[in-house]
C-alpha cells in the first residue's frame, strides 16, 4: 500500500477547524511572537522589561486561550477529530513550514548565537538583550542564548501543558503527570539553577546544574571543569557531585524497578516534558512499522555505548597516575568501569537470557567485547584510550548527539517524525531506563482479557511508535523497553482494554494466544 | 498439500487463517472483494473522523501476509460448487479447494422501505460504505443534514461520525430509549441523554415510513410514521445486519437466516465450514441467539475452527457472554447476561447504581431466588474481564460480587473509585421479605 495515502477523502474536507475565539487567540500569540522576531532583527525596544513581559504573556496567554476555546465548549473525552485532515498535524504544508523554522532556530541557537544577539564580553544585542532584564532578576547577570532558550522552553511546557490538561481533563493520570512535568521544568530546570548562580562569588562557584538531569542525558556532568567546580565548592559541591552519582546507581534503579521508566520519562524529564506538551499534537506521526523498531534498537543502544566510552575517556583523561596522591587513579577507574560493565552483562545473561531477543544478545555481546577489549588494549599497551583523544570524543558526542540529535532532529522535526524521536532513537538515558524496565521492573501495560477490537487507536497515538495493538489483540501484557508510560494508549482505547500497572514480577509477560471467552478445554489444550 | 480456502477476510476468517498457519503447513488462500488487506471493521468510524488513516486500521503490515504464506485474492465469489470443490468468481476464473471456510460476514439489514435505491441511502458495514459516506457527506455544506434509521451500535457510531463534521443528525429510534431492546431502561435513558447532549436530534418512538427522492435519483427527505417530512442528503440504515449468503443460493449448502452449522462449525457438506457473522447455530448455546454478529464471537469461532481443521476436532463452546462498545464519551462493557425489560427472565432481578454526573452507571443482574450473580452492565467504569469470567464460572452470589467489586476495577491509576458508594447503596436496600 502506498505510504502517502492520508485518508479516504474523495471529495471530503473537514469542517472549519478554528472558531472566532481561536482566531483572536492566535492573533494575540502571534503579536507576542512578533515582538521576539523584531528583537531578533535588532529592533531596539526602549523598555525591555515591559516589552519582554508583554511578549511572553501574549504568547502564553494566546496559547491558553486558544486551548480553552478548542476544548472547554466540548464534552470531556478523547478529541482527535480531524487530526489527519489538518495540514499541521498530518505532515502537510504547515507542518513542513513549522519543521523548517524550528530546525533553523536550533541551528542558529547551537552554532550561530551571534545572530541572536549574543555578545561575548560586552552588551548583548537583539533577542538576547531583550531577555537581559529577566536574567538579571533571576541570576544577577546578563542573558545568554541558553537563557533565552530556557525561558521559551519553560513557557512552551507551561502553556502547552495547560492545553494538554484541558484536552485530557477527563483523565486524572494525564492531569497529574502534566502538573508534575510543568513543576519540574519550572522549578528544577529553570528557576533553581538560575537562583543557584546567584550564590556564586569569586571564592565559591557551582556549575549550572539541573538536578533532575541525570547522566547520561546530562553527559557533561563528569567533565573536568564541572568536577573541579563541585570539589572546590566545599560540602555543598561535594554533596551535589555525590547526588549525581547516587542518582545513576541507586535512585534511578529503585524508582524504575517500582514504577517503570515513566517516573522519569513522562513525569520529570524536560525533553519528555516538551514532547508531551508542545509535541502532543504530533504524537501520532511516530513510525509504527516493524522496520522502525529494528532501527530504533540499534541506534539507541549505539548512542548508549558511545556515551559510556566518551565519559570513560573524559574522566580518565584528567585522573592522575599516582595512587599516593589520591585513591582514584586512572587504573582504578578503568578497572572499576570494566567490573561494573562485566557485572551488568553477566547478570543479564545469567538471569534474563531468555527474555532477550536474538539480535539483542548479539548486539550486547558485540558491544561488550568492543568496550572491554578497548579498555584491556589501553591497559596493557598504554595507547590513547579508545584510540581517540578524549576531547575529540567529547566534542563529537556533543555535536552529533547533544546538538544535532536532541535539538535539531528531536524537536525541529516534531511535525514530521512525531514528538518523541529523540527519546525513542537517541536518548541514552531512555536506553538505560528501558533496559531496567524491560528486565527488572514491576511496570507493565495489562490487557483486559479478550476485549480488544484491533481498532488501532493505541498504536496510532503511541508517541514511542510501539505497536500496542499487536500485543493487545493477543491479550498479552505489554513490556517494552521504550514505553514511557504516558498512558495515552489506555486513554484513547474505545473499549477500555489497556491499563498501566505496577505489579508482581511473576506472570508479567502473560502470553497465550487464546483469549478469554472460549471454553476452558481449548485453553488448557493450547497452554500445554 | 491440503488447500484451505477462506471466503472473507474479516476477523473470523483472518483469525482462522492465522491459527491454521500456527498449527500447520497447509496452503491457505483468503478471498475478499472488499479490501486488499484485513482491517478492523469496528474502526471504520475513526477514518472518517480523521483519527486515523486507512492503513492505521489494518492490524498487519503488508509483509505479514507474504511472510506467513497467506495468499490474498481480490475476487467476488459467485457460486460454490461443492460437488467438485470449486469456487467460481464473478470476474471469471475459478479456484479449487480441499476445505472451505465461509466467513463472508454480513450486510445491512433493510425492511423494504420505499426509496432504498436512492443515492445517499446506505449502511455502514463495509469499506465501500465508508467510501460512500465520504462521498455522500463530505462536509456540512454538501450535506447539512442526515437521518439515521435505527439506534444500535452502528447508528450511534454514525451519529458520532457525522457530528465531527458538524452535520446535523436526526436519529429515529423505534423504542422509548436508545437500544432499549438490549439495555435495561435506566441504562438506555442515560445513553439517550448523552447522545442528545452531543447535539444529535434523537427521536424516540419514531419510525421510518418512506424515503423521498429529488427526481434525479438522490435522497431529498424522509417521511416518518407520524407523517413528518425531514429533509436530508444521507439516510443511514442502521437497523442491524444479516448474514451475507446470497452467493450460496444455488449451492447445496444449507442455509436459513445464515449458514446452518453444528457445534463443530460444520455445514451440511463435509469439508465446508462457516464462521463469524454469516454462521447460524443449529442448536442454541445458552442464552445466545443463533446468529451473533459480534467481533469477539467471530474471533472465537476462528480460533476453534483452526483446531478442528488441524486435526484436533473442537466444539465451538463460547464461555460467558461479554461485549463492549463506546457511545460518544461513555464506555460500555458487559459480562454475563443483563436483559432489557422486554426480555427479562422471571427469575431475574436487577440492581442499578448511577453516578451523580449521569455519565457512569452499573446494572447488576442476579437471580432473585438463589441470589446468584448473572451479569453486569457497566458504563463509564472499566472492569476486568478475567475477574467477572471467574466469578460467573464460580457462580458467585450477588453479595460477594458487590463486596469484592474493587478487585474487578480496571480504571486508570488515580481515578475516583465508586465501589464504596455502590456497596453502601446495595447493602442498605430495603429487604424484600
Amino acid at each position: 500500500m502506498s505510504t502517502v495515502q492520508r485518508n479516504m477523502s474523495l471529495t471530503g474536507e473537514p469542517p472549519k477547524t478554528i472558531n472566532t475565539q481561536q482566531k483572536l487567540a492566535s492573533a494575540i500569540g502571534l503579536i507576542g511572537l512578533s515582538v521576539l522576531f523584531l528583537a531578533l532583527l535588532n529592533v531596539n525596544f526602549p523598555n525591555k522589561t515591559l516589552w519582554l513581559t508583554a511578549s511572553l504573556i501574549m504568547i502564553g496567554g494566546g496559547t491558553i486561550w486558544f486551548s480553552t476555546a478548542a476544548y472547554l465548549n466540548k464534552h470531556e473525552g478523547i478529541k482527535n477529530d480531524g487530526v489527519y485532515f489538518k495540514s499541521l498535524t498530518s505532515k502537510g504544508f504547515w507542518a513542513w513550514v513549522l519543521g523548517i523554522i524550528l530546525t533553523l532556530f536550533y541551528v542558529v541557537l547551537y552554532w550561530f548565537p551571534q545572530y541572536l544577539g549574543l555578545v561575548k564580553n560586552g552588551e548583548n544585542k537583539g533577542i538576547v538583550a531583550l531577555f537581559d532584564p529577566l536574567s538579571k532578576l533571576l541570576n544577577g547577570g546578563p542573558a545568554s542564548q541558553w537563557f533565552v532558550y530556557g525561558t521559551l522552553y519553560t513557557l512552551a511546557i507551561l502553556a502547552f501543558g495547560i492545553k494538554f490538561i484541558l484536552k485530557y481533563r477527563h483523565n486524572k493520570y494525564e492531569k497529574l503527570r502534566t502538573y508534575s512535568v510543568m513543576f519540574f521544568q519550572l522549578g528544577f530546570a529553570f528557576l533553581i539553577p538560575e537562583l543557584m548562580l546567584r550564590l556564586n562569588s569569586e571564592s565559591f562557584s557551582l556549575p549550572y546544574y539541573d538536578l533532575k538531569n541525570i547522566w547520561p542525558l546530562n553527559y557533561y556532568n563528569f567533565e573536568q571543569y564541572r568536577v573541579d567546580q563541585f570539589i572546590s565548592a566545599g560540602d555543598i559541591g561535594l554533596a551535589l557531585l555525590i547526588f549525581g552519582i547516587v542518582s545513576i546507581f541507586v535512585i534511578t534503579p529503585i524508582l524504575t524497578y517500582k514504577y517503570g521508566k515513566r517516573w522519569y520519562c513522562s513525569w520529570v524529564c524536560g525533553c519528555g516534558g516538551l514532547a508531551e506538551t508542545a509535541g502532543d499534537a504530533f504524537r501520532h506521526l511516530s513510525d509504527k512499522r516493524q522496520i522502525a523498531w529494528k532501527v530504533e534498537r540499534w541506534v539507541i543502544h549505539s548512542v548508549l555505548v558511545f556515551v559510556v566510552l566518551m565519559t570513560t575517556a573524559v574522566v580518565h583523561s584528567y585522573l592522575g597516575d599516582d595512587s599516593s596522591k589520591y585513591w582514584l587513579t586512572k587504573d582504578v577507574f578503568l578497572i572499576s568501569v570494566a567490573v561494573i560493565l562485566t557485572a551488568v552483562f553477566a547478570g543479564t545473561f545469567i538471569f534474563k537470557k531468555e527474555e532477550l531477543q536474538k539480535d539483542a544478545r548479539y548486539g550486547a555481546i558485540g558491544y561488550f567485547v568492543i568496550i572491554i577489549s578497548l579498555i584491556g588494549f589501553h591497559y596493557f599497551s598504554g595507547k590513547t584510550l579508545f584510540l581517540f583523544e578524549a576531547e575529540t570524543l567529547r566534542k563529537s558526542y556533543g555535536f552529533l548527539i547533544g546538538a544535532v540529535f536532541s535539538g535539531v532532529i528531536g524537536v525541529g522535526f516534531y511535525p514530521i517524525f512525531g514528538s518523541r524521536v529523540w527519546c525513542r532513537f537517541g536518548c541514552p538515558m531512555a536506553a538505560i531506563l528501558g533496559f531496567q524496565q524491560r528486565l527488572f521492573s514491576r511496570f507493565r501495560i495489562t490487557t483486559n482479557g479478550g476485549q480488544c477490537i484491533s481498532c488501532g487507536n493505541c498504536s496510532t497515538y503511541c508517541e514511542m511508535g510501539i505497536d500496542v495493538r499487536a500485543y493487545a489483540q493477543k491479550g498479552e501484557n505489554i513490556v517494552r523497553s521504550s514505553c514511557v508510560g504516558c498512558g495515552i494508549c489506555s486513554a484513547v482505547c474505545p473499549r477500555g482494554v489497556l491499563k498501566l500497572e505496577n505489579g508482581p514480577l511473576e506472570k508479567r509477560i502473560d502470553s497465550n494466544e487464546v483469549l478469554l471467552g472460549n471454553d476452558v478445554d481449548l485453553m488448557n489444550y493450547v497452554n500445554k | 498439500m491440503e488447500h484451505i480456502v477462506i471466503i472473507g477476510n474479516g476477523i473470523a476468517g483472518v483469525t482462522a487463517a492465522r491459527h491454521i498457519r500456527k498449527l500447520s503447513n497447509k496452503k491457505i488462500t483468503i478471498i475478499s472483494a472488499e479490501a486488499g488487506h484485513f482491517f478492523s471493521r469496528t474502526a471504520l468510524m475513526y477514518v472518517y473522523m480523521g483519527h486515523m488513516r486507512w492503513r492505521d486500521i489494518e492490524p498487519y503490515e503488508s509483509w505479514f501476509w507474504e511472510k506467513n504464506r497467506l495468499e490474498l485474492k481480490r475476487e467476488y465469489v459467485e457460486t460454490v460448487d461443492t460437488n467438485n470443490k470449486i469456487l467460481h468468481f464473478k470476474g471469471g476464473g475459478s479456484l479449487s479447494y480441499d476445505k472451505l471456510i465461509i466467513a463472508s460476514g454480513s450486510v445491512t439489514n433493510t425492511f423494504g422501505w420505499e426509496g432504498l435505491e436512492l443515492n445517499g441511502v446506505q449502511g455502514l458495514v463495509t469499506k465501500q460504505d465508508l467510501e460512500k459516506l465520504e462521498k455522500n457527506a463530505p462536509n456540512n455544506k454538501e450535506c447539512p443534514r442526515a437521518v439515521i434509521v435505527g439506534g444500535g451500535l452502528i447508528g450511534v457510531e454514525m451519529a458520532e461520525m457525522l457530528r465531527t463534521r458538524d452535520i446535523e443528525a436526526t436519529m429515529l429510534v423505534r423504542e422509548e430509549g436508545f437500544w432499549s431492546n438490549v439495555l435495561p431502561k435506566h441504562d438506555a435513558e442515560m445513553i439517550s441523554k448523552h447522545i442528545l447532549s452531543h447535539g444529535v436530534d434523537l427521536r424516540h418512538n419514531e419510525e421510518l415510513n418512506k424515503i423521498l427522492g429529488d427526481g434525479k435519483g438522490n435522497v431529498r427527505a424522509i417521511v416518518t410514521k407520524d407523517g413528518e417530512e425531514i429533509p436530508c442528503c444521507v439516510v443511514g440504515i442502521t437497523t442491524g445486519v444479516k448474514p451475507q449468503i446470497s452467493f450460496l443460493k444455488n449451492s447445496k449448502i444449507e442455509t436459513d437466516k445464515g449458514i446452518l452449522v453444528n457445534r463443530k462449525l460444520e455445514t451440511n457438506i463435509e469439508g465446508v465450514y462457516a464462521i463469524g457473522d454469516c454462521a447460524q447455530q443449529r442448536e442454541t448455546i445458552g442464552n445466545r441467539p443463533p446468529v451473533e454478529a459480534v467481533w469477539y464471537t467471530g474471533r472465537m469461532m476462528g480460533e476453534t475452527l483452526a483446531q478442528t481443521i488441524c486435526g484436533k476436532p473442537f466444539e465451538y463452546n463460547p464461555g460467558n457472554w461479554f461485549n463492549s462498545a463506546k457511545f460518544f464519551d461513555i464506555e460500555y462493557q458487559t459480562y454475563g447476561w443483563v436483559f432489557s425489560e422486554s426480555k427479562l427472565k422471571d427469575y431475574e432481578k436487577q440492581f442499578h447504581w448511577k453516578c451523580a454526573s449521569d455519565l457512569r452507571c452499573v446494572t447488576i443482574s442476579y437471580n432473585k431466588n438463589s441470589n446468584e450473580f448473572l451479569g453486569i452492565n457497566t458504563f463509564g467504569i472499566r472492569m476486568k474481564h478475567e475477574v467477572f469470567d471467574k466469578w460467573l464460572n464460580e457462580k458467585r452470589s450477588v453479595g460477594y460480587v458487590i463486596e469484592n467489586l474493587k478487585q474487578a476495577n480496571f480504571d486508570p491509576e488515580f481515578y475516583k473509585k465508586y465501589e464504596a458508594e455502590i456497596q453502601s447503596i446495595f447493602f442498605n436496600q430495603p429487604v424484600n421479605v
